[in-house]
């Protein structure tokens, strides 16, 4: 039998020569997700292909409950559903127990089509109609009040609604000292804004405020801010109890933790510089436990968490198209994964591992997608084993966002499997056809 | 494509080029190409021996090959002809 080829490779030694792009982090084929065999996965549904791994996805959810549930008596998780809104990942999610947070009407009617129950959703987003808003306060759920204009209209609509109240909490923004400060959602909490926002709700009959809600921002690298946000909320909980003798039933601290995904331009990878599990519900539980809050009287803690409890659980296996040089010589390589589907390669370094054998030879690589278009880039600079045409390539952490911000652009976008925890794989999306892209087509009768 | 006659080929894919001062390294079918060349066996005839030696097709190898070619003149290897 002849040896394995791998393709004449020379590089030039640099001894002593730091290399700004990192060295190698590849020393073993990632042959295998959830013991599936990947080559078997994509002779199966083929190439690119998005891997879920349904095991992963529910080791993290434990994982994260735990860590709050060990510090803090009443925590409840809504699954981000603009994070992945796949049915098959969000019904994983709410079999464990987690309510839906959505942002929008066709999100909010997914959850329903999920079996939520209407007043398990949590209804975020500066975009609501009268129309969703009825079909909310009808369904009991919680509505979390953006704006102004927002808080007017249903105080409107809940004129034309007899025998029902419709529960809200107000969107808070604040500084929670970290740049750039997120202040387009809500009400601002220094300037008082978010306090008149409250009086006016404590004016209207129909009007329950049962909670307060912030989104500091996303990928938060300081558990800190968490803290500074708690602590705020608790301040306009109290200032609540204070006017009307009641409690606030819960303080819904957003999303935006961290998944270990690098950052561009991060000068350590992500794995070594973002906060941990324990160090947000340490920030979080320990400010509101010690804000002076009656035992009896302890708001739910519910958390929107996303992209921290898919990211990892979500490959991309994808197929080496070709190889070739650069004008400065740099070794080019091109995959049929483009960032069309790969949205978040605009914002992180995404790990790439070969899925067969290699040698100890590693070379710098340009690693370009499929599309006629200078922007499908998926990493400027990587250092990676030789690759050939045809041999596979798994990306990592991309559950986070790219199934639901993908684009069918150029090319269709392709199927989606979730490995059980048994091990088996199920598609969980087909891939797309031309039918489904001019099923909403319509051409003038003269141009036909 | 010749390459220069006092480069230096280690058995185990290192390389030292005494007129730049420039050192390489090479894996083993970048050796048993080099090889050839120093043996002034013509591009044709080392695309027959790729395809003798490996698992691969005429025209992987003939890319291959002139893509390896193009760097080893790219690191001034050869001799100018």
């Amino acid at each position: 039998m002849k040896p394995h080829y791998e393709s004449p490779f020379i590089q030039k030694l640099n001894a002593g020569m730091l290399n700004k792009f990192g060295s190698r982090t590849e020393y073993i084929p990632v042959k295998h997700i959830d013991n599936v065999p990947v080559a078997e996965l994509m002779d199966t549904f083929g190439s690119p292909l998005f891997v879920i791994s349904e095991k992963t996805i529910r080791q993290t959810y434990q994982k994260a409950l735990k860590t709050f549930k060990m510090r803090y008596p009443k925590v409840q998780f809504a699954w981000s559903y603009k994070t992945n809104y796949l049915d098959a990942v969000c019904r994983v999610f709410h079999q464990e127990g987690s309510w839906a947070e959505v942002v929008s009407r066709f999100e909010y009617e997914k959850a329903i089509h999920n079996g939520v129950p209407g007043n398990l959703i949590v209804f975020n987003g500066p975009d609501k109609s009268k129309e969703d808003l009825k079909l909310a306060v009808a369904n009991g759920s919680l509505i979390h009040i953006d704006h102004f204009d927002e808080l007017y209209m249903l105080i409107e609509l809940m004129e034309q609604i007899k025998d029902k109240t419709a529960r809200v909490a107000i969107r808070v923004n604040m500084d929670t000292g970290v740049y750039p400060q997120w202040d387009r959602f809500g009400f601002n909490y220094e300037s008082g804004q978010a306090y008149n926002a409250i009086t006016k709700i404590i004016a209207q009959e129909k009007l329950q405020l049962e909670g307060l809600h912030c989104h500091i921002g996303t990928y938060m690298l300081t558990a800190n801010a968490y803290a500074v946000a708690a602590r705020k909320l608790c301040e306009l909980a109290a200032s609540f109890q204070n006017a009307t003798g009641n409690s606030i039933k819960y303080l819904d601290m957003g999303g935006g933790f961290c998944s270990s995904n690098t950052l561009k331009g991060s000068y350590l990878q992500g794995i070594d510089i973002v906060p941990t599990f324990d160090d947000y519900a340490e920030a979080i539980t320990n400010t509101i436990l010690q804000f002076g809050f009656k035992p009896n009287e302890l708001p739910l803690l519910i958390l929107e968490t996303g992209r921290a409890l898919i990211d990892n659980a979500g490959y991309v296996l994808g197929t080496v198209l070709a190889t070739k040089r650069l004008s400065n010589n740099r070794r080019a390589t091109i995959s049929d994964i483009g960032v069309n589907i790969l949205f978040t390669s605009f914002w992180y370094n995404h790990r790439i591992s070969p899925a067969q054998d290699f040698t100890h030879h590693a070379e710098e690589t340009a690693l370009y997608g499929p599309l006629c278009m200078n922007i499908d880039c998926l990493r400027e600079s990587i250092v990676l084993p030789l690759l050939k045409k045809g041999d596979h390539i798994v990306v990592h952490e991309v559950g986070a966002y790219n199934m639901t911000q993908w684009m069918q652009f150029i090319t269709l976008r392709p199927n989606v499997v979730m490995i059980d925890m048994n091990g088996k794989p199920h598609l969980i999306r087909k891939s797309e056809t031309l039918d489904t892209i001019v099923e909403n087509e319509i051409v003038p009768e003269h141009l036909l | 494509m010749k390459i220069r006659k006092n480069i230096a080929i280690s058995e185990n894919g290192f390389i030292f080029n005494p007129l730049t001062g420039d050192s390489f390294s090479i894996n083993e079918t970048g050796v048993a190409i080099l090889q050839q060349l120093k043996d002034g066996v013509k591009s044709e005839d080392i695309v027959i021996f790729m395809m003798n030696e490996y698992e691969i097709d005429k025209h992987s190898a003939e890319k291959d090959l002139t893509d390896y070619l193009s760097m080893l003149k790219s690191y001034q290897l050869t001799e100018n002809e």
